[in-house]
């Protein structure tokens, strides 16, 4: 049935998403995988991208946001380019990782959950990441920062700009 | 990138191969790959679940339950197919032992699955990473990709009639996933809500069929097991206790990192030797010794076994192995507010006392350490904790509560040095003050 959506997402994720239903008993098990390499794609769950997500797993589109507003990596509105989350649970924060995240506030210009006018950057305040023995942590996008400093955070931040 | 680290008191059975590319499958075969599962396979299910019995290993996700009884408890015969399920939802906070197991051999997790599958009877496994370890997802796909060249998985593994088929699965930020039931209900492509048994997995799960789901360490600890022999690995570790684990040593330590010590090692050696002390010339207050969810340990307690029993017997619980330290100049009811403001971010809802009393506990919390609290807020928090305790689908709620009433007892001098508006002795807010309603 796959073939016959009118598919919005790129011609390799489309075939990644035809094949994903097929791996599991239920083709809703692909659901949460596929919300997240969606958002990966087009840069948030947009209205088009429910549309077509819950038509290829076929369930109703409740359903599907439903599920969005459980998971904390699942968004509906779009973030920064480089979305920067900074741990602050236990193991960070005697780590100095509150003072980390007011550096970000500091140095972005923005608050938590804010993106920067030029939407390049979005930042948040997440909890722990795994990094826990190499606190403070930082995670941009998918990317892994630890052993965080103040100036460390702004080599990063700076690598990112100039990475555009 | 995590970092390796080593100390001479370490057993690195587990870790043998962590640093020495094994992510390959072609040199994860040269350091005796998969020698494990064709020993497995010869084996046969009962022979397996003897050897997993004599290793007495326990589940490396917090709870220690025997892996081999685990196992034994999934019904021979089914009209639904079985599974395997391997948690790598790795969320507890001071926890971060799975990221270096799935990036340095994820082969071993794969052969776990198939030994279990094996064992159980089951023709397919679903390894699910949490969503933001997507580097380690590309890792595990591409072993089991390899793997399937090989002939390792897929129909007739190892030359063999019997099928066997792995999917890895990513989830998207959730710690209440980490829950056995709530991780089917995810994998199910749903809310992660934890499911009221019995029925247990083993004999209802994913899909409704028989399921064996195992933390991503035990798991990976499998093929080790057989590599050595059950009996052996057993020797390694304390009574009961079989075996080595990752111990995640985090907070006020010189030397953080993970390392693999074994079972009923000791928890003051651990900080001071292994882990080099507290650095800066403080001296320690406390240690949360097995994730957020265990309840802290003072100073004075820590001359003790890190397993599940001695642990246990000191009042609290050895949990995920994240051993989290904490000098003087960590202010406890901070650090309490910090853990319940997560265990309150993470509450799926389901169940109202934990809905209810993790936010209530928050919320208090805050006011408390902002300079509102009263006297009568110390014996509110305990009471709200202990209510909580026992009443709720999963463990979440006993989580946010058991730690609670252990800062509450252990540290009432500081929550009364937080009264009648004094400001924070600790001095590191970053709280903003709220009004006192």
């Amino acid at each position: 049935m796959s073939t016959e959506i009118k598919t919005i997402f790129s011609t390799a994720l489309a075939a990644r998403f035809d094949r994903m239903v097929t791996l599991y008993p239920l083709r809703r098990s692909a659901l949460i995988p596929m919300l997240l390499y969606a958002q990966d794609e087009i840069g948030y769950l947009s209205d088009a991208v429910v549309s077509e997500v819950a038509a290829r797993v076929e369930i109703t589109e409740l359903d599907v946001r439903n599920v969005i507003s459980y998971y904390s990596l699942l968004h509906t509105k779009p973030a920064g380019k480089y979305h920067v989350q900074v741990c602050t649970n236990i193991s960070c924060m005697v780590r100095g990782g509150n003072e980390l995240l007011d550096h970000c506030k500091k140095r972005l210009g923005i608050g938590n959950k804010e993106t920067t006018p030029d939407k390049l950057f979005s930042l948040e305040e997440v909890e722990c990441i795994g990094a826990c023995s190499w606190a403070p942590a930082v995670q941009v996008n998918y990317d892994f920062h630890e052993n965080l400093t103040p100036d460390a955070m702004d080599k990063v931040l700076a690598d990112y700009r100039a990475r555009t | 990138m995590a970092y390796l680290v080593s100390h001479p008191d370490e057993v690195k059975l587990l870790s043998y191969r962590f640093g020495k590319g094994a992510t390959d499958i072609e040199k994860y075969l040269e350091l005796d790959g998969y020698a494990s599962t064709r020993k497995a396979i010869t084996l046969g299910p009962e022979g397996i679940i003897a050897e997993m019995k004599a290793s007495n290993l326990r589940g490396r996700g917090g709870a220690g339950f025997p892996t081999g009884m685990k196992w034994s408890f999934v019904p021979k015969q089914s009209a639904k197919p079985k599974y395997v399920l391997v948690n790598g939802d790795e969320s507890e906070p001071g926890t971060c032992k799975d990221r270096l197991i799935f990036e340095h051999d994820p082969h071993s997790v794969i052969e776990g699955v198939i030994i279990a599958g094996l064992a159980i009877g089951s023709k397919m496994g679903f390894i699910y990473l949490r969503g933001e370890y997507r580097y380690l997802l590309k890792i595990m796909e591409k072993a089991i990709d390899d793997a399937y060249a090989k002939g390792f998985l897929g129909k007739g593994i190892f030359g063999t009639d019997i099928d066997f088929d792995i999917v890895s699965h990513t989830g998207a930020g959730a710690y209440e996933v980490g829950e056995e039931s709530a991780l089917m209900e995810s994998l199910e492509g749903k809310r992660g809500i934890p499911r009221i048994r019995p029925p247990f997995p083993a004999v209802v799960g994913l899909y409704g069929g028989p399921t064996v789901i195992n933390n991503a360490e035990t798991l990976a600890t499998v093929p080790h097991i057989f590599r050595i022999g059950g009996a052996e690995y057993a020797k390694l570790g304390s009574e009961r206790n079989g075996g080595t684990r990752l111990f995640c040593l985090s907070g006020n330590v010189a030397k953080p990192g993970v390392y693999e010590l074994p079972m009923g090692y000791n928890l003051k050696k651990m900080i001071y030797e292994v882990g080099g002390g507290i650095p800066d010339g403080r001296s320690l207050k406390a240690v949360v010794p097995g994730g957020s969810s265990t309840p802290v340990l003072l100073a004075s307690e820590i001359d003790i076994g890190m397993d599940f029993d001695q642990v246990g017997k000191a009042g609290s619980m050895l949990g995920s192995g994240g051993v989290v330290v904490l000098d003087d100049t960590v202010c406890m009811v901070e650090f309490a507010l910090r853990t319940m403001k997560f265990y309150a971010h993470e509450s799926c809802g389901w169940c109202i006392p934990c809905r209810e009393g993790t936010d209530w506990l928050k919320k208090t919390l805050t006011r408390f350490h902002a300079g509102g609290g009263v006297a009568k807020d110390i014996d509110n928090i305990r009471y709200l904790a202990q209510n909580m305790l026992g009443r709720t689908f999963c463990p979440l709620g006993d989580a946010a509560a058991m730690p609670t009433i252990a800062f509450v007892d252990k540290f009432r001098q500081e929550f009364e040095d937080h009264l009648e508006g004094r400001p924070c002795p600790y001095a590191k807010h970053t709280e903003p003050a709220l009004t006192h309603a």
